[in-house]
């Protein structure tokens, strides 16, 4: 328990960094965001006044203060471009990002574990072969590419679903997750050809360990061994993966949204970038990295859950 | 004179391993078609021909024409070129930054050690896409620019990595004995230390070559990157997929392009770890 303040604390210590960090570099970069906004037909002193009232004149640390308190209030500021308040921009779009990384984090997990067992159980068998080889291509080829090809054969070719045909979750979740399942798919192929490798190295190399033996000397049948032993030491690194792989997947979906025109943040981002419109840009940067260091406290807390050494370690 | 041996002996092992061959192979064919490629291409890369849209695979385009009757094949000469241009300077900058700041974390420790850990630590558990495209915003979008970001979001990785060989050598009886004969600091970390985790290294900046392919093919599908009429692999793509019906063979060319860049280096990287 001790350990685990300990560790949110570190997280929101390490949270205020990012913020800091990110609020320097969108604040130091040159570029007047008044005159932007303006653009250049206002006179000096409408210039002078928007600087006034965006807060632009304020020194340095009173605009990280404001903004930061704002950020604690669930108030994200106002984009340059729109106008309107960044929070009500994102509301419909996060969950369908979300939704789609949760989706490719289920398949991933559902392929690779499976997989990753049967190959290292009959490791040089057949099955192996063709799913090592198989591996290294999938992760050779980029998940967009893969989405491209999947709309073509399923979409076009085979009409399992309906390229564009997007679905709100607030129209029809079926229809909506539905819609999700062909993206997944495409962002989980190459992390789970990575899972799959990882898996099979590390159920091999805990099989070959003294403790392995003498459960089987103690008669245990081979299955007995493997998932009541061998699988709970195996499966440890691959908890970090795990979770390096579902803060990629909120990455890789950002880029799938793209292929199958998923109106998730996506397209809002990369306007933003395009427009440099920082604030909305600041917003999502700032929610991914709350999003990856809460993940990654998750897989502490998993450590300890899944392997007792480490707790009875530090304490 | 035993040293060369050993080296030899190693040399003819790695080409004697699969992985390692069938990387060399494909990575020699990338790099063969991008510098014929600088000398030479069918058709001019954004020349325009109205009337050969979307033409399929033909002798006379062997990839086929683009929406606006470009050779394929010329604009994925063209677009590959960049894309390992940029891949190059990703790993340059990426891996020398990175070496320095490992090295110097790592065999020095202390405060600084501790900060900038904890930097690259919240850094590396970000996606790289995701950095880059912070990156890109803030920087604007080029070649150069992208070359830059991807470059900065790849330093954590390889900072890492050297600083823990680094952990594991700067207490070695070698570096001992060179400090006991008065090397410099510096002298042991670049003339003692550095060569012996040159093979770890190696191994990283292979297997960063093919997802600094993959990173820059990702933010040229957005659109970020090299900007039209100059051609990348991952811009005609996304062309490519808004004339799928009509043309499906228009994916082909670059798609496999890609991934014959990546299944090279990844090869290649496989072969040396093993």
């Amino acid at each position: 328990m001790r350990y685990l303040i300990k560790k949110a604390c570190m997280m929101l210590f390490t949270l205020l960094v990012v913020s800091l960090c990110v609020f320097l570099a969108f604040s130091l970069i040159p570029g007047d965001p008044a005159l932007r906004q303006l653009g250049t037909n206002g006179t000096p002193e409408q210039l002078e006044a928007l600087r006034q009232q965006m807060g632009l004149k304020d020194p340095l640390p009173v605009r990280y203060g404001r903004w930061l308190l704002g950020l604690l209030r669930g108030d994200l500021g106002t984009s340059y471009v729109y106008k309107i308040p960044v929070g009500s921009m994102l509301a419909e779009k996060i969950p369908i990002t979300l939704s789609l990384a949760l989706i490719s984090f289920v398949f991933m997990v559902l392929i690779s574990v499976p997989l990753g067992i049967y190959t290292a159980k009959h490791k040089d068998g057949v099955l192996d072969h063709i799913v090592m080889v198989l591996n290294q291509v999938i992760m050779a080829v980029p998940p967009f590419f893969a989405g491209i090809l999947i709309t073509l054969v399923f979409g076009m070719i085979l009409h399992l679903f309906t390229p564009g045909g997007f679905i709100s979750y607030k129209k029809s979740v079926p229809g909506f997750i539905g819609y999700l399942i062909a993206p997944a798919f495409a962002v989980a192929l190459p992390k789970a050809a990575m899972a799959v490798k990882l898996l099979r190295g590390s159920v091999i190399d805990e099989a070959a360990k003294d403790y392995t033996r003498t459960a089987y000397s103690r008669g245990n049948t081979t299955n007995g061994v493997l998932y009541r032993h061998v699988l709970q030491n195996a499966l440890i690194p691959v908890i970090t993966f795990l979770g390096m792989a579902l803060a990629d997947m909120v990455a890789g979906s950002i880029v799938i949204e793209q292929v199958f025109g998923i109106p998730g943040i996506s397209r809002i981002l990369l306007t933003s970038i395009n427009n440099r419109d920082y604030p909305v840009v600041e917003a999502i940067i700032m929610g991914i990295a709350f999003l990856v260091i809460f993940i990654n406290l998750l897989v502490d807390v998993i450590y300890r859950i899944v392997d007792p050494r480490i707790a009875s370690g530090d304490e | 004179m035993k040293k060369s041996k050993t080296l030899r002996l190693n040399f003819i092992k790695k080409h004697r391993n699969a992985f390692f061959r069938t990387g060399l192979i494909i990575t020699g064919l990338v790099v063969f078609l991008v510098l014929l490629g600088l000398v030479w291409s069918p058709y001019d890369p954004t020349a325009m021909n109205g009337e050969e849209k979307l033409s399929g695979i033909s002798l006379r385009h062997i990839m086929g024409t683009d929406n606006m009757g470009r050779d394929v094949f010329s604009r994925v000469l063209y677009g590959s070129r960049v894309t390992l241009l940029i891949a190059t300077g990703t790993i340059l900058i990426g891996s020398f930054v990175g070496t320095l700041i490992g090295a110097l974390t790592g065999y020095f420790g202390g405060l600084a050690d501790d900060i900038l850990m904890r930097i690259m630590d919240a850094l590396f558990a970000f996606p790289s896409i995701l950095l880059a495209l912070v990156f890109v915003s803030l920087f604007g979008t080029g070649t150069w620019q992208v070359m830059v970001s991807l470059g900065i979001a790849f330093v954590p990785s390889y900072s890492r990595i050297v600083r823990g060989e680094f952990l594991r050598c700067r207490d070695m009886d070698y570096v001992r004995s060179a400090r006991l004969q008065g090397a410099s600091d510096l002298r042991i970390i670049f003339l003692h230390i550095l060569p012996n985790v040159k093979n770890v290294l190696i191994s990283a900046i292979l297997i960063g070559f093919n997802n600094a392919v993959l990173a820059e093919a990702g933010l040229s599908y957005l659109g970020i990157g090299s900007q039209p009429p100059h051609a990348s692999l991952g811009k005609m793509l996304s062309d490519a997929q808004q004339y799928m019906l009509s043309s499906p063979v228009y994916v082909l060319g670059p798609g496999l392009m890609i991934i014959l860049m990546v299944l090279g280096f990844s090869f290649l990287g496989e072969g040396v770890r093993e």
